[in-house]
């Protein structure tokens, strides 16, 4: 018991695919899970920010993962979600990625933190967590979000 | 005395009253004499004093008290106004401002007594000669006219009392307790008599114990009075103490009272009469002595009635409402909008028989929401005068921190603005005005060298343009050394010096907008500390407006702001362009041309069209926004002619799909000010359109 006890400390993360990859985002920055809907295009803005669309009354800004970290930009289909992160700095964003999964709870112990030097896709990633024998790589939204 | 629930008025009217004070003192420096100016400043002082004792404000009422008294000598034409009193008058207030702040902030006025202030006020009541023998501690006045209202004024002699209530009189004189009989007057302006009265009572009540009221208290607290009432109190303090309190309350015009003696008739009474009888000459001197200081506040609550007769027939049609309040109408009508839109494109889609009447109805619904709209932005609307009103008094102590000679010139103070955007410009418009004041202006010897009046001139203009409101900040100064921001660029690693070598004149003034960039040569507290220009375009672009500046080395320069007057919701005309519905401010919209394809000339490989005698010049809107049109080859263009200023352009679109109430959504933080792109708008179909600025395009 006691032993569980000091090991309990726990985050909750949204599963997700982007590509052949599993990613998890901290459930505390997740406002909302909304299916595919019109995105209105936004002139001359970086190719990643797909344009904006309307959660709710509110105007949101979105972007396709897939192209920020620097994948091939592949066809949404309908397994496509838009992850609306709440972000302090930027406010509202929508992240779009190729599906959402679960949602898994991690024990922070459990967590391989990510060597120093990040490059390529995975300069997006801080650590990663293994859960029923798979591994995800959690997600630094700070550099997701990041210009 | 619980007072919370008043302490926003008081708060309010104070600032009222302290803003008043500083604008008739700066008149006052430019014209001592000027009675009216006079009256204004004691008035204002007097019911700031009377607002700080009823909140129970000590320190704030021992002040304007002071400063009260000072202005009565000054109307009495017993002192004369100086110039060193004016800066103690101004530090005065400067203290009262932190009073306020303090109290605004933990609800309590702090501690500063401001002793060495009080000692120079009254330091300024002595030299004058015989007037300032008359120490003015206790009573409100300590003005030696003659008391010709009291006689008139003593109808505690009238009160009629029980032989129970003559009895208690009787006692409490035996156990060594004042009687006194008090007549209140309230100001024939009052509007809550009943609720001056109960403050009258409170006042009373924490000094003694008010026997019995004429009228009685139930007939007062129903304002079944005409201008006065009696008190009888019993009390230990002395008279002058009551009446001041009571005088504290405001729209308290006079209150007079005097001790009352035994009543003989009283048969229990008698035992004691030798001792009571005893004293009466002593009393009636002493009865005299606090009528005759009573007396003068007539003369002054006379003048006060007049004036405040006039304004108070405006100030009583307002009703003072929360911001929070507004904003959350606010938000409501622009989902009402949202909401109306989504109706007129829903039953567009419907078609059917029902149609006419639902659409008349949704015509009739489109003009509510319009008026509805107008309405809740003019509550919204302030002048920018309460603004403004600050900067006069700024650029005075400027004037002698500087020791540069400059005037202050404004115009447009009634130009009016959303309250939102009023209260957070006062900060950008200070900083520029310092800004010129410091950097701006010469001093007085180089401006003599270049042939410039010695006096330099800061103008301040605000005037409405189209939706938006243009504020400039002017002056005849030095203008922006380029050369100088360029070189400190350099230094400070801004930007290196091959590049600023490439940079125009306009890139390096723009150096000026970004953080912790400062040229002035020595760091003063007035500017220069690096904080202030990018500040000020960061506040000014958070409210949805734009700072520019133009300037000539020698001549000066030209800041100039322009703010949204709406931040919500405007008239756009909705245009399709590739298939995309894009909005365009119908503000800037002059009028809509069709246009064949051989119309178009080439002018200097910029295309352009002739109009009414005019050329114009032609924006392909698809070229801009990157997408195909959806035009065919050889078709006759729309045209929507867009004008800023007395620039005129052409926005050539696919397609126009009519005019909407549009409300304004931000594109969010993430994907930041787009130049081209000035917001977002939810479509009645759900579907965001954005929102092109048409101000960028020419």
């Amino acid at each position: 018991m006691e032993e569980l006890k000091i090991s309990s400390e726990t985050i909750q993360f949204i599963v997700l695919r982007v590509g052949d990859e599993q990613y998890g985002i901290d459930i505390k920055y997740v406002d909302n899970i909304i299916h595919m809907s019109s995105i209105t295009r936004v002139p001359k803005v970086a190719s990643y920010v797909k344009g904006v669309i309307n959660v709710r009354g509110e105007v949101i800004p979105v972007m396709d993962i897939r192209i920020k970290m620097g994948l091939p930009e592949a066809e949404y289909t309908k397994d496509s979600r838009i992850v609306i992160i709440k972000s302090e700095q930027q406010g509202f964003v929508g992240l779009i990625v190729d599906a959402v999964k679960e949602v898994v709870t991690l024990e922070v112990d459990g967590i391989e933190k990510m060597a120093y030097d990040r490059n390529g896709k995975d300069m997006f990633v801080t650590g990663v967590g293994k859960h029923q024998g798979a591994l995800i790589s959690l997600l630094d939204l700070n550099e997701v979000l990041a210009e | 005395m619980d007072v919370s629930q008043y302490l926003e008025i008081f708060l309010d009217e104070t600032r009222e009253h302290l803003q008043s004070l500083n604008t008739e003192i700066l008149n006052l420096e430019q014209d001592p004499e000027n009675e009216d100016t006079i009256n204004e400043i004691f008035r204002a002082a007097h019911s700031l004093k009377g607002m700080a004792g009823t909140m129970g404000y000590k320190r704030m009422q021992t002040l304007t008290h002071d400063m009260e008294n000072v202005f009565s000598e000054v109307r009495n034409g017993t002192i004369k106004i100086k110039s060193h009193m004016i800066d103690i008058l101004f530090q005065c207030l400067d203290a009262l401002e932190e009073y306020t702040t303090n109290i605004q902030e933990n609800s309590d006025e702090g501690t500063n007594d401001n002793e060495a202030l009080i000692k120079l006020l009254n330091d300024c009541l002595k030299p004058d000669g015989a007037a300032a023998e008359e120490e003015p501690a206790e009573s409100s006045s300590s003005s030696e006219a003659s008391a010709p209202a009291a006689s008139g004024e003593s109808k505690w002699n009238d009160i009629p009392l029980d032989e129970a209530q003559k009895h208690v009189i009787n006692e409490a004189i035996k156990q060594g307790k004042k009687v006194y009989g008090i007549t209140v007057k309230v100001q024939e302006s009052c509007i809550l008599k009943a609720a001056r009265a109960f403050l009258v009572f409170k006042a009373v009540e924490e000094l003694g114990e008010i026997l019995i009221s004429a009228p009685s208290a139930q007939d007062i607290e129903d304002e079944k009075f005409e201008l006065d009432f009696t008190i009888v109190v019993i009390t230990d303090a002395a008279l002058d103490r009551i009446i001041a309190d009571i005088k504290s309350v405001s729209e308290i015009e006079e209150a007079v009272g005097a001790e009352m003696e035994a009543f003989e008739s009283v048969k229990e009474a008698q035992v004691e009469e030798k001792e009571t009888s005893a004293e009466p000459p002593a009393k009636k001197a002493e009865t005299k002595a606090p009528t005759k200081a009573a007396a003068p506040a007539p003369v002054a609550g006379g003048a006060k009635q007049e004036k405040k007769a006039g304004a108070k027939a405006v100030g009583n049609r307002t009703v003072r409402v929360d911001i929070e309040k507004l904003d959350v109408l606010m938000n409501l009508v622009s989902e009402l909008i949202i909401a109306k839109n989504s109706l007129v494109s829903a039953s567009a889609q419907n078609g059917g028989e029902s149609n006419a009447a639902v659409g008349s109805q949704i015509e009739y619904l489109e003009n509510v929401t319009t008026s509805l709209h107008e309405s809740v932005m003019k509550v919204r609307m302030v002048p920018i005068e309460s603004v403004l009103n600050k900067f006069p008094r700024m650029i005075r102590d400027l004037t002698k921190k500087l020791d540069k000679k400059m005037e202050l010139h404004m115009s447009g103070e009634e130009t009016e603005l959303d309250r939102t955007v009023v209260d957070e410009i006062g900060d950008p418009l200070m900083h520029l005005l310092r800004n010129s004041a410091d950097h701006g202006l010469e001093s007085a010897e180089v401006r003599a060298e270049r042939g410039k009046p010695e006096v330099g001139s800061i103008y301040l203009d605000a005037y409405q343009d189209g939706n938006n409101v243009i504020i400039e900040v002017r002056d005849d100064g030095n203008g922006i050394d380029v050369e100088k921001v360029r070189d400190k660029a350099i230094e400070r690693g801004t930007v290196t010096p091959e590049q600023a070598m490439n940079m125009s004149d306009k890139e390096i003034i723009d150096l000026l907008f970004l953080p912790s960039f400062s040229t002035a040569k020595e760091v003063t507290d007035v500017s220069g500390r690096g904080v202030g220009l990018d500040v000020v375009k960061s506040k000014i672009e958070m409210l949805g407006g734009e700072v520019e500046v133009k300037t000539r080395l020698g001549e000066g320069s030209t800041w100039t702001i322009r703010l949204p007057l709406t931040l919500a919701i405007i008239q756009a005309l909705m245009v399709e362009v590739g298939g995309e519905k894009y909005a365009i401010s119908l503000n800037s919209v002059t009028t809509l041309e069709n246009i064949a394809p051989s119309d178009v000339k080439l002018v200097q490989s910029e295309e352009v069209i002739h109009l009414r005698g005019s050329v114009i010049q032609l924006i392909r809107l698809n070229e801009v926004l990157d997408i195909e049109s959806t035009r065919k080859e050889g078709e006759n263009m729309i045209v929507a002619i867009v004008k800023k200023g007395d620039k005129l352009a052409g926005l050539v679109v696919d397609k126009l799909m009519g005019q909407q109430e549009i409300v304004i959504k931000s594109l969010g933080k993430f994907i930041g000010k787009s130049r081209l792109i000035s917001g977002a708008t939810i479509l009645g179909d759900g579907e965001v359109a954005l929102i092109l600025d048409a101000n960028v395009l020419i």
